[in-house]
């Protein structure tokens, strides 16, 4: 076929409701165009059409938010396709961890990338609240985002120790042993802390107990931390993260007036 | 009322913004020609996306290289010595050796936490929004970098410098020796009650009585010396900012006095000890 018959087919494929109630706008580099884009597709209407270069230039914001974002994207995937492979049960939690690396096609690849993006998920938050800091952005108007900042970053902590368990290693066992023995210590709740005894906290009814569903690490606390880990964790992140976008984009970047 | 907000913001079919929200005050845009701005696409979106690719690409890398570890299957048998919790929480880890664990554990954190989250209403000054600065913030900047250099160093001596028991081994040591355990910790009031000669009692009242002092000077002298610092604060703000920083300051005092002069507790009640 000559190239008119293909114009007149993109043409025509162009000219149909089908594709009109897809793709909203032409690819002309044109203002209009460009405005279109960001705010006719879902993940980049997260963005101003518009923004002040001073306010998005790397050197000023680190990008660090951003890649926050994309290691917890990178982190629900690949925490997607290790779940397939994965039974939170005492009895071969471990034996599918060694069987994801020896057996299940790319499985040691995604495990590692899961691991190394938590643990740098855990330092991006860190460096993004650092600049956020340096940069005074948590004055008003931001106060508020701050808050829902520093309750991403408590977040993060969590998610990333509570699959921290999940391997049912040696590492995983002791650690979260070390972990939820400071949960017996809490002032009040735990059998251990101060005023604990006195408010009639037991082994078996503190906020230990609550956390792992039994006086140690076992069964319960694998499943327990599952949950939190694949499904309660991460949809309050998401809750938050809404908030987190939705409070920028009202309150504008941040940046030199 | 309806005929006039139409007059505000007249119905124009052609129109591709929409009205967003309403606010009082200065704000980014406000006596800005459009030329001060640019446009999302493609400016900001090539950078995430270079962003992406970056960090995908250094992940894929990376992943060839570290690999994640995988210890001997959990077992109650055998107790791994040291037990070291992720390194984001060492900070946490090497306070238990100083601190109880209802304060290292969970005090220390919730602090932090409640701590972080009151910055933004802790601190007044103006200036300093939007751009880097130090002259402007000196204080504010301080102190966050003393917050975070402290957190930073208790995690490097997390990682590289606990051993055994969790004790102290320097890289070149062999760390497969047991050091002998920590002893002749004191606890302050029975210091005092031994080198003044006083009651046991006497003692405990001493030592109250000086940890009362570092927070009654710690909130007292600042607000003399600094009148125009208490006053832009107030009360309020002023005795929750300096309770935090006095908290903060005090974290490393107690592990010197721990390291310097051995002691263990400086405050001593029938329910819990500091």
């Amino acid at each position: 076929m000559g190239s008119s018959n293909w114009a007149k087919i993109s043409t025509w494929v162009k000219s149909t409701q089908f594709y009109k109630a897809i793709f909203r706008h032409g690819y002309e580099d044109t203002p209009r165009n460009r405005a279109l884009t960001t705010f006719s597709n879902v993940l980049y209407h997260l963005h101003p059409v518009k923004s002040r270069w001073e306010s998005i230039k790397l050197r000023y914001t680190w990008c660090m938010g951003g890649t926050s974002l994309l290691l917890f994207i990178i982190l629900t995937l690949t925490g997607v396709l290790l779940m397939f492979y994965y039974v939170p049960d005492v009895r071969r939690a471990y034996q599918d961890i060694k069987d994801m690396m020896a057996v299940v096609s790319y499985g040691t690849t995604f495990r590692n990338i899961h691991r190394l993006a938590a643990q740098l998920m855990v330092a991006t938050v860190w460096i993004h609240m650092t600049r956020v800091f340096l940069t005074g952005s948590y004055k008003s108007p931001r106060e508020f985002n701050w808050i829902i900042g520093v309750v991403l970053l408590m977040l993060t902590l969590l998610l990333s120790w509570t699959g921290y368990l999940l391997p049912w290693d040696q590492l995983a066992l002791w650690a979260i042993t070390v972990g939820t023995k400071m949960a017996a210590a809490t002032p009040l709740f735990g059998v251990e802390g101060p005023f604990g005894l006195q408010l009639g906290m037991r082994p078996d009814n503190d906020v230990k107990f609550m956390l792992l569903g039994g006086t140690e690490v076992g069964q319960n606390a694998l499943l327990r931390f599952y949950v939190l880990h694949c499904v309660v964790l991460p949809l309050m992140v998401v809750v938050f993260l809404a908030v987190h976008f939705w409070r920028v984009r009202k309150d504008g970047f941040s940046g030199p007036l | 009322m309806a005929e006039k907000s139409h007059d505000i913001f007249p119905r124009d079919p052609n129109k591709t913004y929409g009205l967003m929200e309403l606010v009082k005050g200065t704000s980014t845009g406000v006596d800005k020609e459009p030329e001060d701005t640019i446009f999302s696409w493609p400016h900001l979106f090539y950078v995430e996306f270079l962003c992406v690719l970056i960090v995908t690409g250094l992940l894929l890398f990376a992943s060839l290289y570290f690999g994640a570890p995988l210890e001997e299957e959990a077992s109650r048998d055998t107790t791994p010595n040291p037990m070291k919790a992720p390194w984001y929480f060492l900070g946490l880890q090497e306070m238990l050796v100083f601190f109880d664990p209802w304060i290292a554990g969970v005090g220390l954190p919730v602090l932090i936490a409640v701590g972080l989250m009151l910055i933004p209403f802790l601190d007044v000054n103006k200036k300093g929004k939007g751009y880097y600065t130090f002259s402007e913030r000196k204080f504010a900047i301080t102190s966050y970098s003393f917050g975070m250099a402290l957190w930073l160093v208790l995690i490097v001596i997390g990682v590289w410098f606990r051993g055994l028991d969790w004790n102290w081994y320097w890289p070149w040591e062999n760390g497969h020796i047991h050091k002998p355990p920590a002893t002749g910790l004191e606890d302050l009031p029975i210091i005092f009650a031994r080198t003044l000669g006083i009651g046991e009692f006497a003692g405990k009242a001493l030592s109250d009585l000086l940890v009362l002092g570092y927070f009654g000077a710690g909130l007292i002298i600042p607000a003399l010396y600094f009148k125009e610092f208490f006053k832009k604060l107030g009360l309020i703000r002023y005795v929750t900012l300096m309770g935090l920083y006095l908290i903060m300051i005090g974290i490393p005092v107690k592990v010197g006095l721990r390291l310097v002069f051995s002691i263990k507790y400086v405050v001593m009640t029938p329910w819990f000890k500091i």
